[in-house]
């Protein structure tokens, strides 16, 4: 058993599990209080987890074993940046619930069973321990999904649904091969012991090319991006909310656990194909979403691009690198949701998402204009937000690598600057012209609520991401240890020159030996 | 001095907060009160700590206020900052701001939005201030930005206006791209040093002189990249050369904004950077060579823009960007102190000459076209009198230390004349192209501003042509009885008719008070204390160049004045007949050396075709058809080869059970 005496991640998976089933058989309106409390229930035991974590104590924590058959077992178990990623999750749900509160009218027992459903495989995904738990959850999270989008969606939701579909399976069935391969070679299915567990070098370039295949897709990474535009465009905005915020986290969390740790050479060797591939993603992605006319879209591409500063992030092998990447992806999942949330604020007082038709919402918005002027600036990546801070650190990490994917990458704040002020100067600025657009009213006091607190913690995360960086930190220190072996050497190869004043410095020196390793 | 720096910075911060979340719940009365009542606190607090260490009894110190980011050996946190350096930055801001949230009392007494307007006033000095007391580069990026963001919402605080939108986006954006470079330089700089801790850096960059670093696939002097990275994060903040382009356009805010941020503050951040850094700065010769180039280079730009343009807001922009010029190339040249002195006094005259266009703008019903103004002295004569200081200090009109007697003359006759002094004394080659570019902008300087001065308050009325003043006394030039359309202007009322009489104060004695202590080679050493790289040298130097070299800025400043006289104030259509003499020059100046249309034809455009190319033919054309909707073509013309194969007639399906086992025989026999 654990630290709380009782077995707090099966507790967080069974909650909502139940919560499901039970709102299969409410009426409406039950079925949203119902869903309500069992995330609020949630999020307060993630609370409890949190300020149970021990910060610099044992690497995993909060674990529980339950053999099943053979060698596949219940084995949860979390380390600090699983922690991070569950409050993600359990943060964005009860908000999810709330903005499906009015905007979903039909079916709504079962639209709420399966957003509890979905929670459920989210948790699972980051507290799973053993690595076939993992595949289940982290494979059934499509299912959820694809009824959400197919579903509850909009016109052209079946071939949205089917496009996700299709990706994400694809790169799925891959990384299943790989694992029963790398099972049967280790000889367990303990997620821990593969992280130590040293494969033959041939061995892990198959092995990394097939996590890849599934990893990229569910970054997603370009090219393999293209379902990522369809699947918000047409999800309902708790499910672009769930999407962006989690989802999307899952190929990083699955590099930051898997690729990096268990293929450390293999990793190093392909460096150059996730930097060309983020690079190339940072750029005409970043162009593509200036060229939108529908908001959900132009969000969808630019968090393409953010994720892309992940992947350059996490294979910048520093701890700068590693660090950053995993706020980037904190701070998108909460931004991210939170610019869907306020594009579903509009589109439930107009209905359409065409950019155009809106403008001049400062004036008859005063609350929206400066929530969603927040927003825009942390997507930006504003010093002060919590997007900074992510971005600045990848971005410093994979200077230490390579100075040209740097450049690359950053010309990203540049063009972020450009499509997200373009939007928000189309939506809240300019003069009211449009008569509907004249009467929308301002939040209400449910949007507020909705709104409120990502706010909150997105300026929290920019001023003080200690909170969010120390629990990370000693598993990221591990990381780092684990894949310096096969560190890319830095293209910096600082040299010192005749230097004009007789002392050398010391610190200088020093610098230099580091610079060249 | 902590609790008094704390409040310094955060009142503002607060004050922006309260106004901004009551906004209208609020109340205009209470918001502008407690914006200003906060910014007049921070100002009162500023200036003791100003006058502690120009009476050297005070200490630089670091006061902490929070942990911010720990990664690795990347550490920095919240900590305010107050040198000597810093103190001259924090009079400055403070002050000005002051002044300008009283003058929007008045200025913006009409506007519907008041609440919002002082909050982005007071959370622009907020940012100002972090990044003036900045101890680490990242804290001086986070003020760096959080100015752009606020410099953004007030030029486009009309957001109604498409063109106010469009020049706040081009300020944000163009500013992103020196942030590249600061970026950058700040990634580097780690890199190098291991720290981004400013004095930590300062300390061991003379160490790191002569080394090279790999850059983008090049062997380069680290300290001459790390340099210019960083000094393209200034060229954008302070509208260089290059990166100017935003700094006309942000003329759209209203006019205290363009006085607060875009004149006396925000601008200088550039300029502030470099001398701040200035000991790194100091290690790389080809650094400094290039900001004396862009500073040199940018100074005689914008002059010769400025000669031409016809929106009284927009000459003194580009005079704001031509003096910015005058500053960096002084840093360029070493003269550090110089380039904060006329930073200093740079504030306080061209606030003021903003301030005071704003005055003019207010009296005649908002029209900016210079074109429509004239005989303006009688009616305002207590705005004309403050922009006359004003136009004194610029030109730098004073009397040069002859024997026993001492230097008399405007402020901006002290730190212009010590610019152009000390590019000569530095004895560079880029100093004495400095030096030479230095006096003919300021020829030039001289000339528009007397333009704008003679246009304006002298001559005769040309009001009604303004459509603006049509507007108001609703005649046309027609059916005007004579050239003023009956049109009174009147004088502003004396909220902003005060921050005018300060600052004229600052303008005509800022530099005479204040000259010792910023520029004098003992003093200046004492006073400075060590927060810049302070050259006593060069200081002594430029006292004794030749007389022809201290009289020279004069005499351009004679010249210009002459020549405005002539072409403005003796005979009509001169200007005209001029224009028509050198078009082609005229039109290239009127058009800005064309860099907006350059720029649109070289990035704007092409970002919008590449985006809709990568989107149309890249993600649906390529990606999508050979990818899922070719993996869907395939599966279903598949099913409907299957399906057609399955007929359903006993003879097709025995026909195909027999060529299997054909083609099974052979195989089996073959084998």
């Amino acid at each position: 058993m654990n630290e709380l005496g009782f077995p707090i991640l099966s507790l967080m998976l069974a909650i909502p599990t139940i919560a499901a089933i039970v709102c299969l058989f409410l009426s409406a309106n039950s079925a949203r209080w119902m869903a309500l409390i069992a995330t609020l229930a949630n999020l307060a035991l993630g609370i409890v987890l949190w300020l149970n974590y021990d910060i610099g104590g044992a690497q995993w924590q909060f674990t529980e074993n339950a053999p099943i058959f053979g060698r596949f077992s219940w084995a949860l178990g979390i380390d600090g940046i699983a922690l991070m990623l569950i409050m993600l999750s359990v943060f964005l749900m009860p908000i999810c619930i709330g903005a499906s509160w009015e905007a979903i009218q039909k079916r709504v027992g079962e639209y709420m069973a399966a957003f509890l459903f979905m929670e459920t495989l989210m948790i699972g995904v980051f507290a799973a321990q053993d690595i076939f738990l993992f595949y289940i959850f982290f494979e059934a999270g499509l299912i959820p999904m694809y009824l959400i989008i197919g579903i509850w969606g909009g016109a052209d939701r079946i071939y949205a649904s089917y496009k996700f579909f299709l990706y994400t399976l694809l790169g799925s069935v891959l990384m299943l091969i790989a694992m029963l391969w790398m099972t049967n070679q280790a000889g367990t299915t303990d997620i821990p012991t593969l992280m130590n567990y040293d494969f033959a070098p041939e061995a892990q370039t198959w092995l990394w090319l097939a996590f890849f295949a599934s990893f990229a897709v569910k970054m997603p990474m370009w090219p393999v991006h293209t379902w990522l535009p369809d699947a918000h465009v047409q999800a309902p905005t708790a499910g672009s909310v769930i999407l962006a915020g989690v989802l999307l986290k899952l190929g990083g969390y699955g590099f930051i656990r898997f690729s990096l740790p268990m293929f450390p050479e293999a990793s190093a060797q392909f460096v150059w194909l996730i930097f060309g591939l983020s690079m190339v993603a940072v750029v005409y992605t970043s162009l593509v979403a200036l060229v939108q006319h529908d908001m959900k879209k132009l969000i969808a591409y630019s968090s393409v691009a953010h994720m892309a500063i992940v992947t350059v992030g996490l294979f910048a092998f520093n701890k700068q690198g590693l660090e950053g990447a995993m706020i980037v992806m904190l701070s998108h999942g909460l931004v991210s949701g939170a610019l869907f949330l306020c594009v579903g604020v509009i589109y439930d007082r107009l209905h359409t998402r065409e950019i155009d038709r809106y403008g001049g919402l400062s004036i008859n918005m005063p609350k929206y204009a400066l929530l969603f002027l927040l927003f825009t600036m942390a997507s930006i990546g504003l010093p002060g937000t919590s997007g900074f801070v992510g971005e600045f650190l990848s971005l410093l990490g994979i200077y230490k690598v390579s100075s040209w994917v740097a450049l690359v990458c950053t010309t990203g704040i540049i063009l972020g600057a450009g499509y997200m002020l373009y939007l928000y100067r189309r939506v809240a600025y300019g003069d009211l012209v449009h008569e509907d657009v004249k009467a929308m009213s301002d939040l209400s006091g449910r949007e507020m609520a909705l709104l409120a607190p990502i706010a909150a913690v997105v300026l929290w995360m920019g001023v003080y991401p200690e909170s969010f960086l120390a629990p990370m930190r000693q598993d990221i220190t591990t990381l780092e240890a684990r894949i310096a072996r096969a560190q890319p050497q830095g293209d910096a190869q600082i040299t010192m020159g005749v230097p004009k004043k007789e002392e050398k410095g010391e610190h200088g020196s020093h610098e230099a030996s580091e610079g060249g390793h | 001095m902590g609790v008094a720096i704390k409040l310094i910075v955060f009142l503002p911060l607060l004050a922006a907060i309260i106004a901004g979340l009551g906004n209208r719940a609020l109340g205009n009365i209470p918001a502008k009160v407690i914006t200003t009542g906060a910014l007049f606190i921070s100002c009162a607090l500023s200036w003791p700590i100003f006058l502690s260490f120009l009476g050297g009894d005070a200490q630089a110190t670091v006061v902490p206020v929070l942990d911010w980011v720990r990664s690795g050996d990347l550490n920095f946190n919240w900590a305010l900052r107050v040198d000597t350096l810093t103190a001259v930055m924090l009079v400055v801001v403070t002050t000005v701001s002051a002044l300008v949230h009283l003058y929007s009392w008045g200025y913006m007494d009409e506007d519907p939005d008041q609440p919002r307007f002082f909050a982005y006033l007071s959370l622009f000095t907020f940012a100002m201030l972090m990044l003036v007391t900045a101890d680490n580069l990242v804290q001086m990026f986070f003020g760096w930005e959080g100015v752009g963001l606020a410099s953004y919402l007030l030029i486009g605080f009309w957001f109604k206006k498409p063109s106010a939108n469009a020049a706040a986006i081009k300020a944000f954006v163009v500013n992103r791209v020196g942030d590249l470079g600061f970026m950058l330089g700040i990634f580097g700089t780690f890199l190098v040093f291991g720290t981004v801790s400013i004095p930590e850096i300062l300390e061991a960059a003379p160490s790191m002189a002569g080394s090279t670093i790999g850059f983008l696939g090049m062997r380069l002097d680290t300290m001459t990249i790390l340099c210019l990275l960083l000094f393209i994060g200034a060229m954008g903040k302070s509208a260089q050369l290059g990166l100017h382009t935003w700094l006309p356009d942000a003329m759209e805010g209203p006019t205290p904004v363009s006085a607060l941020i875009h004149a006396a503050t925000m601008v200088t951040a550039g300029v502030f950077m470099v001398c701040r850094l200035s000991p790194m700065f100091e290690t790389s010769e080809t650094a400094l060579a290039v900001v004396t180039f862009v500073g040199a280079a940018t100074a005689l730009f914008a002059a010769t823009v400025g000669l031409v343009q016809t929106d009284i807001k927009r000459v003194i922009a580009y005079s704001t960007c031509s003096q910015l010029g005058y500053m960096f190339f002084a840093a360029g040249v070493g003269a550090y102190g110089a380039a904060m002195f006329h930073l200093f006094t740079h504030a306080f005259f061209k606030a003021l000459l903003f301030l005071g266009a704003g005055s003019v703008i207010h009296a005649m019903h908002h029209e900016q076209d210079m074109r429509y103004y004239g005989g303006l002295k009688k009616e305002i004569p207590l705005t004309f009198w403050a922009m006359l200081a004003g136009t004194l200090a610029i030109t730098g009109v004073g009397i040069i230390h002859i024997g026993a007697i001492p230097a008399l003359g405007f402020a901006g006759f002290f730190s212009k004349d010590a610019i152009i002094e000390a590019a000569y004394a530095s004895g560079t080659e880029m100093g004495g192209i400095a030096f030479f570019v230095g006096v003919t902008a300021a020829l030039l300087t001289s000339f528009y501003s007397w333009r704008l001065m003679f246009l304006t308050f002298w001559g005769k009325p040309r009001w009604i042509e303004s459509e603006h003043i049509q507007h108001s006394v609703h005649k046309t030039p027609e059916t005007a009885e004579d050239s003023t359309g009956g049109y009174h202007p009147h004088e502003s009322p004396l909220t902003m008719l005060i921050p005018l009489g300060v600052l004229a104060m600052g303008a005509i004695f800022a530099g005479f008070v204040f000259h010792h202590a910023f520029i004098d080679a003992e003093q200046g050493a004492a006073f400075w204390n060590g927060s810049i790289a302070f050259d006593a040298h060069l200081m002594h130097a430029i006292h004794e160049v030749p007389y022809w070299v201290k009289l020279s800025s004069t005499v351009a400043m004679l010249i210009g004045l002459g020549t405005a006289f002539y072409m403005y104030m003796r005979g009509e259509g001169r200007p005209q007949a001029l224009a028509e003499q050198f078009r082609g020059l005229y039109q290239f100046f009127l058009n800005k050396w064309y860099f907006d249309e350059l720029y649109d034809l070289i990035f704007v455009k092409p970002a919008f075709w590449f985006g809709r190319l990568f989107w149309k033919r890249g993600d649906q054309q390529t990606i999508d058809r050979f990818g899922p909707d070719g993996a869907a073509t395939l599966v279903s013309y598949g099913s409907r080869v299957a399906g057609k194969l399955q007929t359903g007639y006993l003879y097709s399906y025995a026909l195909v059970m027999l060529l299997g086992l054909v083609a099974a025989i052979t195989w089996v026999m073959v084998r």
